[in-house]
């Protein structure tokens, strides 16, 4: 025992039990939250790697990156036991069974059992979902940035623009579902058209003197739907973080601009936007994650089960390319997860897919930091 | 009183140009004796939303002079100083509810003023300052640029006219395409400097210029406006009686958005009439 007694020795009482007891659980909580993380990250790396690398050259399942998804034939013929893809099934089968013709053979059974998308691969959920993500970012960042601007720059405070920004917040909160059968209601079923002549079995909304143009007859499941559908979705993040890039760009560069006769949009344009795009990209990429990982939104508006034809594929006209559904990395999940039975064979896609997906939306949001350091270095302050 | 002295026009609101500046030819250029009265302020009551901040003021200032507001804070120097390039213009709820401000005899609040159009007459130089993140050429050129001027050579020639117009030149001309924001403080006031003459204005607001500086660069500064007054009107705001004395013809003394005094320097600091400028000037408050 230490004899000595001075003022700051330390002491054992309840607070400082307690002090040590909060600050465990505060530690607990933080590494809970970690554990459960890497749990999720390292179930779908160490399954979903089984199925997007190959042990053998070229160490990449170039299958499932880039083809379509088939059903799988599984089936034991002559002993051995057999895994086909549909087209590999259809061409064995046919060989097999004119081999036994010729040979003067019985007709061989095969007794196949089918598991739906479970071989061939993902590419067209890739393309799809990229072209989501490129699409609907490119709609949310101009809408996002234009309403920012008129918020932050033009509007006066006021009652409106208060309740402007009460609606920006509630719609944050808004539930994906919802917006998904919005979109299916305003884009899907009732957006105006060019150019396409109204079904006359159907009642279409008509807008006089242009029905002869315009027709609203809604984009169908389409591309572009999908786009502003998840447009509209990220917009309050994209439109919240753009003021607040906004705001953080100093008075003083707007009031020495203005202060050289230039206008409110020369000034915003060449000394306010380019010091904040840094800001409003670094958040943007928050919604890209979101954007990517969405299904509720895409599922009535434009993702489709399944789709032979590549978006750029068989296009009559250009403008084509907006009005076809795409199918996309999350609603392929979703649509084999809800298949039945569930077995090793569709967990194996949905695992693969789940990767693919995981590193797609790295390998996007990677690209998008980049173009910001870029931004942020040329327009530094 | 001495109008702007072009012909038999009336300079009265009547025939008002809708461009500010009217180079006369033959005008009588600086004569150190007599000035002209390039500004006049009349009876003007400003305010920001309910509050009031400026009482009934009324100010002549002279053309190619340096003028300065004194007065303890939050007397209204800045606001009266914001009132004529009209920057108040961009706060809500700002108004002029009595008087007029005349510049060359046009009302510059009148309807058929742009203040985009008096802003390139009026530059204005801000207390903390300001560079635009961007290299020191682009910050002298930006407010031609914005005027679509394109020439390079002639952009190349007002970067150096209005660099060694703000005495900068020497300083900086090796570095011409780095970064403003690389500069001393003190360069960077003068960089903002050379950026409002480099538009050419006949009318240059200073709001506590120096107030962020060192003595060394508060000198150079000073210098400077001492140089600008050949070509340019200058009207500063300072909180030090020193540097109002130094540098300016005639000065102004504010007081809770009242004008107390306004006379000659020499006269503000040596023989106020007003006993409040007398006890300010002395260093009594304020
Ligand atoms: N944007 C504003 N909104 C409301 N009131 C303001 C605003 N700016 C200034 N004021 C008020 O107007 C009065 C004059 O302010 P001003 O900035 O002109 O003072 P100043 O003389 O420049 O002071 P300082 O020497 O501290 O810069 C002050 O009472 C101030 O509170
Ligand atoms: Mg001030």
């Amino acid at each position: 025992m230490n004899p000595v007694q001075h003022p700051f020795t330390a002491r054992k009482n309840r607070s400082r039990a307690l002090e040590k007891l909060t600050f465990w659980l505060f530690r607990l909580a933080t590494y809970l939250v970690l554990a459960c993380g890497f749990f999720v990250f390292g179930n779908i790396f160490i399954k979903g790697a089984g199925t997007v690398f190959k042990k053998s050259f070229p160490f990449v399942n170039t299958v499932f990156l880039t083809e379509a998804p088939e059903s799988l034939y599984v089936f034991t013929y002559q002993g051995t036991k057999m895994e086909l893809g549909d087209r590999d099934y259809r061409a064995f089968r046919a060989a097999e069974e004119a081999r036994a013709k010729a040979a003067g053979q019985p007709v061989p059974q095969f007794n196949a059992e089918s598991y739906v998308y479970s071989a061939g691969g993902i590419f067209p959920c890739i393309v799809g979902t990229v072209l989501l993500v490129v699409g609907s970012m490119a709609i949310a960042l101009v809408l996002g940035v234009c309403a920012a601007i008129y918020l932050n720059e033009y509007a006066r405070d006021g009652r409106f623009i208060r309740f402007v920004r009460l609606s920006i917040l509630n719609l944050a909160g808004v539930p994906s579902i919802v917006f998904g059968l919005f979109g299916f209601g305003l884009f899907v079923l009732f957006a105006p058209r060019l150019g396409v002549a109204p079904d006359p079995e159907k009642w279409h909304f008509r807008l006089w003197p242009l029905h002869q143009y315009v027709n609203f007859v809604g984009w169908g499941v389409s591309l572009i739907s999908g786009w502003f559908t998840l447009a509209f979705m990220v917009l309050p993040v994209i439109i919240t973080a753009s003021e607040e890039a906004l705001k953080s760009v100093p008075r003083g560069f707007r009031e020495g601009s203005l202060a050289l006769g230039a206008t409110k949009w020369q000034t915003i344009r060449k000394n306010v936007l380019p010091y904040a795009l840094p800001g409003i990209l670094t958040s943007s990429i928050l919604g890209i994650a979101r954007v990517a990982g969405e299904t509720a939104p895409i599922m009535f508006t434009a993702a489709f089960v399944v789709r032979d034809k590549l978006p750029w594929e068989g296009l009559d006209h250009w403008t084509d390319f907006f009005f076809q559904g795409v199918m996309a990395l999350p609603y392929h999940i979703y649509v084999v997860s809800s298949k039945i039975p569930q077995n090793e064979y569709t967990a194996r896609v949905q695992y693969g897919t789940a990767f693919v997906f995981l590193f797609l939306v790295a390998v996007i949001a990677l690209a998008s930091i980049l173009l910001r350091n870029r931004l942020r270095k040329r327009y530094q302050w | 009183m001495v109008t702007a002295p072009t012909s038999a026009a009336p300079m009265e609101n009547t025939a008002a140009p809708s461009t500010l500046t009217i180079k006369v030819p033959g005008a009588p250029a600086a004569d150190p004796g007599v000035a002209s009265t390039l500004i006049e302020i009349s009876d003007l009551d400003f305010y920001y939303g309910a509050k009031q901040a400026l009482f009934d003021v009324n100010l002549r200032l002279d053309e190619k002079r340096v003028t300065a507001f004194i007065g303890p804070s939050g007397c209204g120097k800045s606001t009266l100083l914001r009132c004529l390039n009209r920057m108040n213009d961009l706060i809500d709820g700002t108004a002029i509810r009595r008087g007029a401000i005349k510049v060359r005899g046009i009302d510059i609040y009148g309807a058929d003023v742009d203040p985009i159009e008096l802003r390139k007459r009026v530059g204005m130089v801000f207390q903390k300052s300001n560079p635009f993140p961007k290299s020191i050429y682009e910050n002298i050129t930006y407010g031609l640029r914005i005027q679509g001027v394109r020439s390079k050579t002639r952009l190349d020639e007002v970067v150096e006219r209005s660099l060694r117009g703000a005495a900068l030149w020497d300083e900086v001309k090796d570095r011409l395409h780095e970064s403003g924001l690389g500069l001393s403080g003190g360069q960077q006031q003068r960089l903002c400097i050379a950026r409002t003459i480099a538009v050419e204005p006949e009318i240059i607001l200073m709001d506590e210029p120096c107030s962020a500086l060192d003595p060394i660069a508060t000198a150079k500064v000073e210098e400077l406006i001492h140089a600008l007054k050949k070509q340019f009107t200058i009207i500063i705001v300072t909180h030090s009686m020193q540097q109002a004395a130094r540098c300016s013809d005639k000065t102004a003394f504010f007081y809770m958005g009242k004008l107390i005094e306004y006379a000659d320097t020499s006269t503000i600091f040596m023989n106020p009439a007003n006993p409040q400028t007398e006890a300010y000037v002395s260093g009594r408050f304020g």
